[in-house]
């Protein structure tokens, strides 16, 4: 048995690879508006989605200073409140964290990681931003319609969103509406070219499974886009039917203050299934960009193969197939018909396996690795932290009965704040400290970004963690104020709670600024990064240029040897060896001893 | 080294929170106990796991970081390690959904001798119906309901004529009697929530749903809206009072009217001489059609601006107008509420269809609101 | 090669040799097109949802059904022409035949105008009887079943649009042939949908 890996692997001889007809810029508009090249558009959305995403951040101290500090701030009144949790969720889980991940992160790295120039449909690429940018402005004019933005919480459930009483039935909900259409009708186009790209795009050997865990991720999380976003596009469509032209799909007979409706017959819980057919595969339309790229980035800096590769890819498909069918534990409380409640947490409850065994995988690279300690690795570390956790308190909330005393209370809110909130950001700062190198072609400041890091993960873990407790026992969400001494079963401390929660929140708020400081700092004064400052394998690393230039790869696309994990491989004396390395030039002693630990 | 020691000390800070905090369960005061096991059981195992995980973690952190010279291992896959780690999970996976299940199942059969209770829910109040001495809940329906059978309750339907209405968010239970709450709402979807009892459900405008409790524990309850409707949920609340003595129980039940008496013409009262009187009248009418859910009593803002001082003071409308809260300006408010809508207030307010008596009542309570 | 086969791959060691993957498209099939059935695949999605929500509205009780306008036939029949003429025009296009292209479209846009004419008078019938949207949910879910569908054939219609101008500007027939295909194989689909929910709407 004395041979080395790389003997079994089929040379692919490098050979001209057919040339797609490439968009070209001419003007400062073409190349920085309507720009059609995928390394702009992903600028462009990421830009869009922090500048929204920093909106949200800023929506959500308003809150907290009214949960820290009732009573103090009197210029937020409960109709304001609703709004800000309203605006809050919406953004943070729709414009900022799926156009980050997706339209930001996936157009960034899918052609580049798969060796291709660009998308396959370019044109349609820049419309799908354009789509985001539409949405994202009338989201915002939603604001100042009369009666303002809606604040109808981000689930929208009819009958209220609709009704008076809530704020924003006036015009506010409307607006809401067509902007989500818009984002749908934006990200379906992205989303299309996400996957065409990589079914078709990749390069001369770039088998499926020898694409990275990011691509991986975010392919799989582009179709579930595509095949959940129809449902939240139907709900709306017949949300706004209800409301503008008095149809009665959604909407019973009803009495709003006194006063008898028009409608008969319809059914909440109609909208309320749609909305989750859409909403939970939402979250691994979140989750499974964060998934991959994590894989990516501890694998790189513990420059370790990621363990059990096969596994973390069917972990990933299996995640994505399952997430359809686990909808309704969002709804047990909710009145529908109990039965379900047996099959929806059964279905949960084994979504929990692929999940695990993720967190297992991550945690098993670093076992035996070389781990160093950069920003992105702490990065990644944090995300295991809280996403384990935040998975944890997800097996209370899937486990139908136990979720009844805490469905709708701030159990819930610390859970998915924890596994979708904080930890997909964790994961998404990781990434720009990772690739920041790439595109800008310099670093990001080191000390900076420990700072930065060390704040918002203990600075987040405790922010959340405690909310577990109150939702424990028993202190609802989405109440503007929680008049403790009337409550008796909520004891006083709770108010310091509180306020601890509130101060930590700004403070860990105020620290992204000096994320931000980092990076137009580094962007002038950084550190040069050169070629492959990670020494990573995976192929945008290997472009002729840093930053890649139009067209990525110079005059000729590169061809792929091998999977994205040849790190430390025994008998090669570099610890990486890049994907596009044809085997003959492997430098070193290719050893003629047999590898250990290698899974036959 | 710094990265293991801070992971060392966010295990230990979790397992310390967790078991030192004061904040945990409000006292059960139900039957439900088993739900409670599952979340402690779920605790257990989620925190081994946790506590495992992060230590590994921490252990990686120090014996595997880099130093010169140190590479890592090469390993695609560990198949061994890879299927017990699955059995594993999806055996701790089985441990908490069998319970879980279980404790479904028992939350979904209600006992034959339960006594039926209907909780109505609207913006911002609560009522509730007792089905009288029959026992059983007369027919209802959302298109019956006005400002005279609030309930919508069918007044051909023999077995409705004793049920008796309880306005005023408050509701009597019996200890250790079975209680199925069916619940109805007339607008919008809420959420029948008493912490201490664990079970809570959706009340969905169009449907009724249910669900049932045994209440254990002698005491007041509070009564919460768990889902979000409109502006005044954080204030729509209640109170529950667990009973052990059954002649209290039914000397309360009595001080209600039942739904036939509710639909009797009103007797012409005498003029009333006495202003106290007029302000006990106006003071229970307020608290009866949910008032003060949204007006407070003691000068905060709520839903609704606040009742004290209200009277004769200067009102900012949104209009930019001003008016003096005089009793016109009052009387036209209570039924017309859209007419002058006070600065910074949305207008929400329903119209009530109160009579002259009533709303002189009302108007003398608030007079006292100083 | 079959996906369980395709995911058991090694990647770090055994290169497929099924899937010697030569960078040229992963399949035969031009991207367009693969691009073009997902996206068909997520409107039939979006289909059987409002599918399976007016199955479920339909058993909540007040339904009443609304008489179905026979235009929806002559429709159903424009529609058909329709997309005969397309085919007419995509066959063409594979024999290189130029005027049955441009025959095959001109016709095949006319007859779809006509089919949203023919839907637009269905409308106009239904609301002079009394059937408005919110009066009952069946006519609410034929109104907005009807106009999703029609909204798609429109946009249809603008892909039809930009390759009869490119026809006109003198384009070999091998550059449109692709377009063409495209656009037959939208209106095919179009029309099993339009068959299916026409079906719907007779059933029940």
């Amino acid at each position: 048995m004395a041979h080395s890996p790389y003997d079994e692997i089929e040379t692919v001889p490098p050979a001209e690879v057919a040339e797609e007809e490439l968009y070209h810029p001419h003007s400062f508009i073409t190349r920085w508006v309507f720009c059609q090249d995928a390394k702009v558009i992903a600028i462009q959305y990421a830009i869009t989605a922090m500048a929204i995403g920093l909106f949200a951040l800023v929506l959500s101290w308003l809150m907290r200073l009214q949960l820290g500090f009732p009573e103090q701030f009197a210029f937020i009144d409960p109709p304001d409140y609703l709004q800000l949790i309203t605006m809050h969720g919406m953004i943070m889980v729709i414009y900022f964290l799926t156009a980050l991940l997706l339209g930001g992160f996936g157009n960034y790295l899918i052609p580049l990681m798969l060796g291709a120039r660009d998308m396959v449909f370019p044109y349609i690429n820049m419309l799908s931003f354009w789509f985001f940018f539409l949405a994202v402005l009338v989201l915002m004019a939603s604001m100042f319609v009369p009666g303002g933005a809606t604040g109808a919480g981000w689930t929208l459930y009819p009958p209220q969103s609709i009704l008076a009483g809530t704020p924003g039935s006036e015009g506010g909900i409307i607006l809401m509406l067509v902007s989500l259409i818009l984002f749908i009708a934006g990200i379906t186009m992205g989303g299309l070219n996400y996957v065409v790209t990589v079914l078709q795009g990749r390069a001369r050997g770039m088998t499926l499974m020898r694409m990275p865990l990011t691509i991986w991720g975010i392919f799989v999380a582009s179709i579930l886009a595509l095949f959940a976003f129809p449902a939240l596009f139907v709900a709306g469509v017949m949300l706004l039917f209800d409301m503008l032209l008095g149809t009665s799909f959604f909407m019973p007979s009803l009495v709003s203050f006194g006063q008898q409706m028009d409608y008969d017959g319809g059914s909440p819980l109609l909208f309320q299934h749609l909305f989750w057919f859409f909403g939970h595969p939402e979250v691994y339309i979140v989750a499974l960009p964060a998934f991959g790229i994590v894989s990516e980035l501890i694998s790189v800096h513990a420059r370790k193969n990621i363990f059990g590769f096969r596994m973390m890819v069917w972990a990933i498909v299996a995640i994505g197939v399952l997430s359809f069918v686990v909808w309704a534990h969002h709804m047990y409380v909710s009145g529908m018909n109990p039965v379900f409640g047996y099959f929806f947490a059964t279905t949960t409850l084994i979504i929990a396996i692929p999940t695990a065994i993720k967190v297992y995988n991550w945690v098993l690279t670093l076992w035996r690795g070389d781990i160093h300690f950069t920003v992105p690795m702490l990065f990644a570390i944090g995300f295991i932290v809280t996403f384990l956790n935040g998975g944890i308190s997800g097996l209370f909330l899937g486990n139908v009965a136990v979720a009844v005393p805490l469905s709708d209370t701030m159990f819930v809110v610390a859970h998915f704040h924890m596994v979708m909130g904080l930890a997909p950001v964790l994961v998404i700062f990781g990434a720009i400290y990772h690739w920041y190198p790439l595109i800008t072609g310099r670093m990001l400041d080191d000390t900076i970004g420990k700072t930065h890091f060390w704040i918002t993960f203990l600075g987040g873990y405790a922010i959340f963690l405690p909310l577990h407790y109150l939702g424990l026992m028993g202190v609802p969400r989405r109440y503007f104020e929680l008049q403790v001494a009337q409550m008796e079963f909520i004891p006083q401390s709770v108010e310091t709670l509180n306020a601890f929660v509130t101060v930590t929140a700004l403070v860990v708020g105020a620290a992204q600024f000096l994320f931000f400081f980092n990076l137009a700092w580094s962007y002038f004064k950084g550190k040069p990064a050169g070629q492959n400052p990670w020494g990573a394998t995976t192929l945008e690393w290997q472009t002729p240029e840093v930053p890649p230039s139009h067209g990525n790869w110079g005059s000729e696309r590169p061809v792929v040897y091998r999977w994205a994990y040849d790190y430390s491989v025994p008998g090669v004396e570099q610890d990486f060896i890049p994907q596009n390395l044809p085997p003959d030039r492997l430098a070193g002693d290719m050893g003629r001893d047999s590898p250990e630990g290698r899974g036959a | 080294m710094h990265v293991a020691i801070i992971l060392l000390i966010v295990t230990i800070g979790t397992v310390l929170f967790h078991v030192l905090s004061p904040w945990w369960m409000a006292p059960i005061a139900s039957n439900w106990h088993f739900i409670d096991t599952t979340i402690i059981l779920t605790f257990w195992i989620t925190g081994l796991v946790f506590i495992a995980i992060l230590l590994f973690m921490a252990y990686c952190a120090v014996r595997y970081r880099h130093r010169e010279g140190r590479r890592a291992a090469y390993e695609p896959e560990n198949k061994k390690l890879e299927i017990w780690l699955t059995a594993g999970t999806s055996l701790g996976v089985v441990a908490l959904l069998t319970p879980g299940l279980f404790a479904w199942s028992q939350f979904n059969t209600p006992p034959d001798d339960a006594l039926e209770v209907e909780v109505l829910g609207e913006q911002w109040s609560w009522s509730f119906r007792h089905p009288g001495e029959d026992g059983a809940l007369g027919m209802a329906s959302t298109h019956r309901i006005n400002s005279g059978n609030p309930f919508g309750l069918d007044p051909d339907d023999s077995a409705g004529q004793d049920d008796i209405l309880i306005h005023g968010n408050e509701l009597y239970v019996l200890a250790d009697q079975p209680v199925k709450f069916l619940l109805r709402s007339k607008d919008v979807i809420h959420n029948f929530k008493v912490p201490q009892f664990r079970a809570k459900l959706d009340m969905v405008p169009g449907m009724v749903t249910s669900f049932w409790v045994v209440p254990t524990r002698v005491g007041e309850y509070d009564i919460l809206c768990a889902e979000l409707c409109g502006v005044g949920h954080y204030a729509m609340r209640g109170r529950i009072v667990v009973v052990e003595d059954e002649d209290e129980y039914i000397a309360w039940l009595q001080t209600h009217q039942t739904f036939a008496d509710s639909m009797e013409p009103a007797e012409p009262t005498e003029p009333v001489e006495l202003e106290d009187q007029l302000v006990a009248e106006g003071q229970r009418l307020a608290e009866e059609r949910g008032c003060l859910a949204c007006h407070s009593l003691d000068g905060r803002a709520g839903v609704g601006p606040t009742w004290k001082g209200l009277f004769e003071s200067t009102v900012a409308l949104v209009d930019g107008s001003t008016v003096v809260a005089d009793e016109d300006y009052l009387k036209e408010s209570i039924l017309e509420p859209s007419a002058k809508v006070t600065e910074g207030f949305q207008p929400i307010m329903p119209a009530f269809d109160f009579s002259d008596e009533q709303l002189d009542a009302v108007i003398a309570y608030i007079k006292t609101l100083e | 090669m079959g996906i369980f086969r395709l995911l058991s791959e090694k990647p770090w060691t055994v290169q497929a040799s099924e899937d010697a993957y030569d960078g040229k498209g992963a399949t035969t099939i031009p991207s367009a097109m693969v691009g073009l059935r997902i996206f068909l695949a997520i409107v039939t999605v979006m289909f059987l949802l409002l599918t399976s929500v007016y199955i479920m509205r339909m058993g909540l009780g007040d339904w009443r059904r609304l008489p179905v306008p026979t235009v929806l036939w002559l429709n159903t029949a424009l529609l058909v022409l329709s997309s005969a003429g397309l085919q007419w025009a995509r066959i063409g296009a594979e024999r290189g035949r130029v005027d049955e292209v441009r025959y095959g479209l001109l016709a095949g846009g006319a007859f779809a105008f006509a089919f949203l004419v023919g839907q637009l008078l269905a409308w106009r019938q239904l609301g002079e009887l009394g059937y408005f949207a919110a009066t009952n949910p069946a006519n609410a879910f034929f109104y907005l079943i009807t106009a999703l569908h029609a909204l798609h054939l429109a946009g249809g219609l603008v892909a039809w649009g930009r390759t009869v101008i490119r026809l006109r500007a003198g384009l070999k027939l091998d550059q449109l042939r692709e377009s063409v295909d495209l656009c037959t194989v939208y209106w095919h689909f179009l029309l099993v949908v339009w068959i299916a929910l026409f079906g719907l709407l007779l059933v029940t």
